[in-house]
């Protein structure tokens, strides 16, 4: 081969590496992508059962009820609506009820978000961005009287 | 009075740093020695005042004076004085100022041992390090002043965030700044190196230590903030594929090419213009991981609290720094011509095939962190990128590193001979193949594809990397003599290579074979794992400094033998009111045994996370064994010769 040749194959060879690289990294993107939903956007939309996603909302003040071994239910909702959520496992350290949280899971075919992770931020006053982003109206404010930190966190946040 | 003091000498600092950044350029440009020779005493007074500084922000801190509302925030009168001298570093403001205590160190080290470098390139360099820390410091005095009062004085700090008060953080930040900021030295030698033209073998020995020096410290910090993970936050986890923690794997992962590029850019001079450009990248990186940690823009276990100011100023002033240095790269570089020719199947082919799988990785790593912060600047959606994401991604690119490096250590540089290559890995494949197939059994596990194959490299790099010295001894006649002779860089290789597969090995076996099980127990009642009984045996209250605990006592039996006692903690952190799970662990290099306190359930019982990790501690040796090797490497005599007039030696020295 002449150097030209040489260089001309080398230069082919990055190409294709990279467009499997290119490939295997889209695939993997796609499949481990997960989008973030309030309750409100789980009742609006129909979520295909078994799709994961992250819900975030505030645990309903009365909601958790505790199961066999581990297993808990709780509600978690925003102002306007309620998902029942079912976890089998250790709830982190700061989660209470009236608190925001953010469980990643799926939902079963009774419609109930079945978890496999519940994320409660290190500190009383957090409530995940993104839920406090949802959770405010148009006037930067948000009314959800139930839940009495809600206001006081929308205030920090 | 004090903290007025170290405001006071930040500012002088500051106008140091300008004097530091704009003589030594006048003086480059009109070929006046005395001017650039200003540069190193202004480096080594800009670390005298940030020292001072630094003094002053530790003492408010040791004296317990609220009256400063950065000390206010981040410490308690009940904190023990470790963490409230570690404390300095606890919070945003605390922390920029032990960053830039460690530019100006940096910078003053540079200034001390580069005295035999050409003048001309010191000054430039210098004068980098001192517009770098300009940036920083007007980003302190104007977004983040530690040193701010408050009044009405507060009765008592709030406390430091209960996460942090663990020996682990002590050192952990320190040590992965020291690595951030030790990459602006190789950067500052690069913009040097393109503003003279000059870039030659004598230029990359130059910044190797250097870069070596950042990566040391980087990899220790990285390490210590897995441990520091694992055992504190109660999930058992070792790395999360969390923003921040990508944050300081990149320049880690652009770092180790550098490392590599710079040893054919010295052996060979080929790579020159790459090499540079690694050197701008890997600082870059560490940049942008500032400006995702401070910024807020992540949501993340480290992510401090969220000012838009302080993220417009860190982005603006990253544009800044990397537009410039970007430009000049692009106007500079095509000077930078290279001598001869690159073949792939040679040492130099084989480091640059290394270097394309490093960036590569690091390019997936970079584009899993921001793709969601981008989907959300663009306001399509709210979007979380997993750490299956990673793994599928990293994992397949980061395999064939791991044969490259034995591969690479025995072809020779310029031309490979493929006979010669496979006479000498027979026997290292040959090994690494049984030892492969023997480690599951060691550990009583099933074997299986994935763990043959993870074993396997990690072996195969071990084996390698001993077969290197080996080599050498053997070339002499008296192996000992031939073994003494080995120089220390060639040992620092060697043993950075030893952390690399002690790493792999334990990395496989921790993600393959780790059992993880959340049980309900109340006292007396036990749960199995892997052969290992569990007794809950009770839970007492305990009193700590500043905290309330329920402490559990559980047995962990074999065979029916007691083999450990462990006692997790429930922490209540009183000044917070922050619960805070302590994990205990019972280890040995074949397994670590976890127990952590979940969360209190009726009756007496309590909710128990259980795991059974097999050469967990593999992963972390890993990392101190590859510390070292840097550590060698740098004291290697090579570079503390006279660089005007050693030539660069034929034979010897890592690759």
């Amino acid at each position: 081969m002449t150097k030209r040749q040489k260089r001309m194959m080398a230069v082919a060879l990055l190409v294709v590496g990279l467009g499997v690289a290119a490939a295997l990294g889209f695939t993997a993107f796609r499949k481990n992508m997960m989008y973030f939903y309030t309750p409100s956007d789980l009742v609006a939309q129909s979520v295909p059962e078994g799709a994961k996603l992250r819900l975030g909302g505030l645990v309903e003040v009365g909601s958790l009820k505790r199961g066999e071994g581990l297993l808990v239910d709780f509600t978690l909702a925003d102002c306007k609506q309620a998902v029942p959520v079912r976890y089998d496992g250790i709830l982190p350290d700061l989660f209470r009820e009236g608190q925001g949280i953010v469980a990643t899971g799926s939902l079963d075919t009774e419609g109930r978000f079945v978890a496999d992770e519940v994320l409660a931020k290190h500190d009383e006053n957090y409530m995940p961005p993104d839920l406090a982003a949802s959770l405010m109206g148009p006037d930067g404010k948000h009314a959800c009287e139930p839940f009495k930190s809600v206001t006081q966190a929308a205030v920090q946040s | 009075m004090i903290p007025e003091l170290g405001h006071f000498a930040l500012w002088a600092a500051l106008v140091v740093a300008v004097l530091q950044t704009v003589l030594p350029i006048i003086g480059v440009r009109r070929g006046n020695a005395r001017l650039m020779a200003t540069a190193s005493s202004a480096a080594q007074a800009q670390f005298l005042m940030i020292l001072i500084s630094y003094a002053c922000l530790t003492w408010a801190f040791v004296t317990r004076d609220w009256s400063v509302s950065y000390v206010a925030a981040n410490s308690h009168s009940e904190l023990p004085l470790m963490y409230r001298i570690s404390a300095v570093w606890g919070a945003h403001e605390g922390s920029m100022l032990l960053w830039v205590l460690m530019l100006t160190g940096w910078g003053c080290a540079v200034s001390v041992f580069n005295r035999k470098l050409p003048t001309d390139l010191t000054a430039t360099a210098l004068g980098v390090l001192g517009a770098l820390s300009i940036g920083f410091m007007l980003f302190m005095l104007l977004t983040s002043n530690p040193f701010a009062r408050e009044f009405p004085v507060p009765l008592d700090g709030r406390d430091l965030n209960p996460l942090l008060q663990d020996p682990g953080l002590i050192i952990h930040p320190p040590m992965l700044y020291m690595g951030y900021v030790g990459f602006s030295v190789a950067f500052a030698f690069a913009i040097a190196a393109l503003i003279s033209g000059r870039l030659d073998a004598a230029w990359a020995r130059w910044t190797r230590p250097w870069t070596t020096a950042a990566w040391l410290f980087l990899t220790m910090g990285i390490t210590l903030g897995s441990w520091w993970a694992y055992h504190e936050l109660g999930w058992g986890g070792w790395w999360f594929w969390d923003p921040v923690e990508n944050a300081s794997f990149m320049p880690w992962l652009i770092g180790t090419a550098l490392i590599h590029s710079l040893a054919v850019t010295e052996k060979r001079g080929l790579l020159k213009a790459w090499t540079v450009l690694l050197a701008i990248l890997a600082f870059a990186l560490s940049l942008l991981g500032t400006f995702l940690v401070r910024s807020g823009v992540l949501v993340s276990v480290h992510a401090f609290a969220t000012d838009p100011a302080r993220g417009v100023f860190i982005l603006i002033f990253l544009c800044v720094v990397l537009g410039s240095a970007f430009s000049l790269y692009a106007w500079r570089a095509p000077k930078l011509v290279q001598q001869g020719e690159i073949t792939l199947f040679s040492r130099e082919g084989l480091l640059l095939l290394n270097n394309v799988f490093l960036v590569v990785a690091a390019a997936a790593v970079l584009i899993g962190t921001l793709y969601p912060l981008a989907i959300d600047a663009l306001n399509a959606g709210k979007v979380s990128v997993g750490p299956p994401y990673f793994n599928a991604i990293f994992l397949p690119l980061t395999a064939p590193l791991a044969v490259l490096v034995g591969l690479a250590a025995v072809v020779g540089w310029k031309r490979g001979r493929v006979k010669d290559v496979v006479r000498q890995l027979r026997w290292p494949l040959l090994v690494a193949v049984v030892a492969a197939i023997a480690l599951p059994y060691l550990i009583g596990e099933q074997a299986r594809i994935l763990a043959l194959a993870g074993g396997f490299l990690g072996i195969w790099v071990l084996v390698t990397a001993v077969q290197e010295v080996w080599r050498r001894a053997r070339s002499r006649r008296d192996p000992w003599q031939g073994l003494r002779q080995v120089p220390r860089s060639v040992w620092g290789m060697t043993l950075a290579h030893l952390g690399l597969g002690l790493f792999i090995v334990g990395m496989t076996f921790v993600s393959l074979y780790s059992i993880e099980r959340d049980v309900r127990l109340g006292p007396g009642q036990s749960a199995e794992l892997e052969g290992y009984t569990f007794y809950f045996r009770a839970v007492e209250h305990h009193v700590g400094p500043n905290y309330d605990a329920d402490r559990g006592i559980v047995e962990v039996e074999r065979k029916g033998r007691v083999i450990a006692q462990l006692h997790p903690e429930k922490r209540l952190y009183r000044a917070q009111q922050m619960v805070m799970t302590d994990a205990a662990v019972d280890h040995n290099p074949l397994r670590d045994l976890y127990v952590a306190m979940a969360e209190p359930l009726e009756n007496g019982d309590w909710a128990l996370r259980l795991y059974y990790k097999p050469m967990m501690r593999l992963v972390w040796l890993g990392g101190v064994v590859m510390t070292l090797g840097g550590l060698l490497a740098i004291s290697d005599r090579r570079y503390r010769l006279r660089p005007t007039t050693a030539p660069a030696p034929a034979i010897g020295g890592a690759a």
